[in-house]
C-alpha cells in the first residue's frame, strides 16, 4: 500500500488500430439445464467491443453478467448465437492467450506464494526464469505488494488476494482483459486508487476491457461506454456512452460531467427515460 | 510453553498410573503369568534381550518401511492416473473397494508358498498391499476436489491435462494423501508383525511374539509387544512430522 502509481511495462502492446473488434458477441443464448428445469442466463444478447474500447457491464444480480464473460473466455458455451474474439472463435482466442481473466473470487493458488502465483501463466507458457522474476517484480510493484512477494494467500487480506489476481491477469500483457468485479472486495479508498491505476494501465497499453461491476460511479470512471442488463432473462436494455476523455483522474470524479454520467447510468438501470444530458443513454429495448 | 508441558506431561502422568495400577492389580490379586505379568518383569525382559529386541525391531521396521513406500508411492500414481482416465477409475475403484474389507494378512502363507520362506518380501508385499488401500482411496478423494474457480483459471490457460494436475490436482490433494498416510503408517506396523504369525523367516518381532508365547515366555512376548507398539507410534510420529514439513509452507 505504498505504491501509488503504476509503471507500465516497456513491452506494453499499442492499441490495435482497425480490422476486427476485441469482442463481437451475436444472437447469443445461454440456457442452463438444471435439475429444477432450465434457467435462461443470456437472451439474444449482442455486443461489440473495439481495440482499446473499456466497456463495463453493469446490472442486478443474476442478469447473466458472469456468464457473459465466461462464454468470451470460452469457459463454457454458448446455447445459440456466435462469440468472436479478435476475429477469432472464442476457443482460437483462448488457446492463443488473447485474454487475461480476473474473477469475482480471486482464486489464488493457496500452496504457492504470491510471487508465484503471479508468474504462473508465465510459467505455464514456458518464459524463462529470468523473464518470470522481472515480470513479476514489476506487477507486484504495480499492485503495491512488492513486500508480500514471498507470503502466502492465506496471510493476505481480501482485498490484497484480489490485487495478486488483477496482476495475475495482467501478467502476459494481454490485448483483451476481461474482469468479473474485481474491485468488489476492495474498501473504498483502494477501490478508487486501483480505478485509477487500472485506467491508467488500459490507456497506455491498449487493452481492450470487459468489465463487470455493480458500482455505478465506478462503471462511469473506468468506461468509454457502460452495457446495462436486466434478468429473467439476462438481456441487454440499454446503453451509455460515457465519453468522459482519456484525462480521467481524481478531479474528474467531482465533475459535472461525471455526474450526469452516473444519472444516465442510474437512470437506464431504473428503466426511465434518460433525460438530455452530457452522456449518450440509448434503450435498448 | 506451558501449554506444551500440559500437553505431553498429562498423558505421561496418565501412563505411569496406569502402569503402577497394573502392577498393583497384578500382584495383589497375583495373577499367573500367562494371563498378564506385571510391568516391572516385562521391563526386566525388555533389558535383558535388549539386542535381540533391537534386531527384531529393525528387521520389521524395515518391512513396514519399505511397504509403506512402495504401496504409498503405487497408491498415488495410481490415483493420479485413475483421477484422468475414467475406464481405468471404473475399473481400478470396485477393486480398491472390495480390497478394503479383505483381509490382506491372511494371504501371508501363500504368498510365502510363491517367494519362499526365507524371503523377506511376502510381508513386504503384503503391508504395501494394506498401505495401497487407504492412500489411494484418499488420494483419489483429494483429486477430485477441484476447485470450479481453478479450473477455469487453467482453462483460460489453455494448460495441458499434465500441467493441470501438476499445478492444481496434486498439491490440492496433499493435505488428503497426508490423511491416508497416516492411516497407512499404522497399519503397515500392524501387518508387518500380524505377518509374521503365518510362518517363514523368525526374525522380526511377530514370530519372536508367537515363538515366546509358544514356549510360555510371557513376559518376554509382552517385551516383543511393547516393542511393536514403539514401532507404530514412530511410523505415527515420522508420517506427522512429514506432513507438517509438507504444509508448513502455507500456513507460517
Ligand atoms: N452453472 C450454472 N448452472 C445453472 N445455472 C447457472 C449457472 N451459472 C449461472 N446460472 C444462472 O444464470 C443466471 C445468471 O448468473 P450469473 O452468474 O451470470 O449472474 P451475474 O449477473 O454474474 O450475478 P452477480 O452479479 O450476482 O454475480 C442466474 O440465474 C444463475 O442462477
Ligand atoms: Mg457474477
Amino acid at each position: 500500500m505504498t505504491q501509488d502509481r503504476l509503471t507500465v511495462p516497456a513491452t506494453a502492446t499499442t492499441p490495435t488500430s482497425g480490422g476486427d473488434p476485441a469482442v463481437r458477441v451475436a444472437g447469443v443464448d445461454k440456457v442452463f439445464t438444471g435439475r429444477r428445469g432450465q434457467v435462461e442466463a443470456l437472451h439474444q444478447v449482442d455486443l461489440v467491443v473495439d481495440p482499446g474500447e473499456f466497456v463495463s457491464l453493469i446490472g442486478p444480480s443474476g442478469c447473466g453478467k458472469s456468464t457473459l464473460l465466461r462464454l468470451v473466455a470460452d469457459l463454457d458455451s454458448p446455447t445459440a448465437g456466435t462469440i468472436e474474439v479478435f476475429g477469432k472463435s472464442a476457443r482460437r482466442a483462448r488457446l492463443d492467450q488473447d485474454y487475461g481473466i480476473a474473477f469475482q473470487s480471486a482464486g489464488l493458488l493457496p500452496w504457492r506464494s504470491v510471487a508465484d502465483n503471479v508468474e504462473l501463466p508465465l510459467r505455464l507458457h514456458g518464459a524463462d526464469g529470468a523473464t518470470r522474476r522481472g515480470r513479476v517484480a514489476e506487477l507486484l510493484e504495480m499492485v503495491g505488494l512488492s513486500e508480500f512477494a514471498g507470503s502466502f494467500p492465506d496471510q493476505l487480506s481480501g482485498g490484497m488476494q484480489q490485487r495478486v489476481a488483477i496482476a495475475r491477469s495482467l501478467a502476459e500483457n494481454p490485448r483483451l482483459l476481461l474482469m468479473d468485479e474485481p474491485f468488489g472486495a476492495l474498501d473504498e479508498m483502494t477501490r478508487e486508487r486501483m480505478q485509477s491505476e487500472l485506467v491508467r494501465i488500459t490507456s497506455e497499453t491498449g487493452a481492450a476491457v470487459v468489465f463487470v461491476t455493480h458500482s455505478i460511479p465506478e462503471a462511469v470512471f473506468l468506461s468509454h461506454r457502460v452495457v446495462v442488463m436486466t434478468p429473467r432473462p439476462g438481456r441487454i436494455t440499454g446503453e451509455v456512452d460515457v465519453r468522459l476523455g482519456d484525462q480521467r483522474d481524481e478531479d474528474l470524479r467531482e465533475d459535472e460531467r461525471f455526474f450526469a454520467a452516473v444519472t444516465a447510468v442510474r437512470e437506464a438501470l431504473h428503466g426511465r427515460p434518460t433525460p438530455a444530458s452530457g452522456a449518450h443513454g440509448r434503450d435498448l429495448r | 510453553m506451558r501449554g506444551t508441558a500440559v500437553r505431553v506431561g498429562a498423558p505421561l502422568l496418565l501412563g505411569v498410573l496406569a502402569l503402577a495400577g497394573w502392577e498393583v492389580l497384578v500382584r495383589g490379586a497375583a495373577l499367573p503369568a500367562y494371563l498378564l505379568p506385571p510391568p516391572t518383569e516385562i521391563l526386566g525382559q525388555i533389558r535383558a534381550i535388549w539386542d535381540g529386541l533391537v534386531d527384531a525391531t529393525r528387521a520389521t521396521g524395515t518391512n513396514a518401511l519399505v511397504g509403506l513406500v512402495v504401496g504409498a508411492l503405487l497408491a498415488v500414481v495410481t490415483a493420479a492416473v485413475a483421477a484422468r482416465v475414467t475406464w481405468l477409475d471404473q475399473m481400478v475403484a470396485p477393486l480398491v473397494a472390495a480390497a478394503a474389507v479383505v483381509p490382506i494378512v491372511a494371504l501371508a502363507p501363500v504368498l510365502s508358498n510363491m517367494f519362499g520362506a526365507t524371503s523377506e518380501t511376502p510381508r513386504r508385499v503384503i503391508v504395501a498391499l494394506v498401505v495401497f488401500v487407504p492412500v489411494f482411496l484418499n488420494t483419489l478423494r483429494g483429486l477430485r476436489q477441484v476447485s470450479p474457480v481453478h479450473r477455469d483459471l487453467m482453462r483460460s490457460y489453455a494448460a495441458t491435462p499434465w500441467q493441470v494436475t501438476r499445478t492444481v490436482t496434486l498439491p490440492g490433494a496433499v493435505p488428503f494423501i497426508f490423511t491416508g498416510l497416516n492411516i497407512a503408517s499404522s497399519l503397515a506396523v500392524i501387518s508387518a508383525v500380524v505377518a509374521e504369525y503365518f510362518g517363514g523367516l523368525q526374525n522380526g518381532l511377530g514370530s519372536r511374539i508367537a515363538s515366546a508365547a509358544a514356549q510360555s515366555g510371557y513376559a518376554r512376548a509382552w517385551a516383543y509387544v511393547a516393542a511393536s507398539i514403539a514401532l507404530g507410534l514412530l511410523f505415527y510420529g515420522f508420517t506427522l512430522l512429514l506432513e507438517r514439513a509438507a504444509t508448513r509452507r502455507h500456513t507460517g
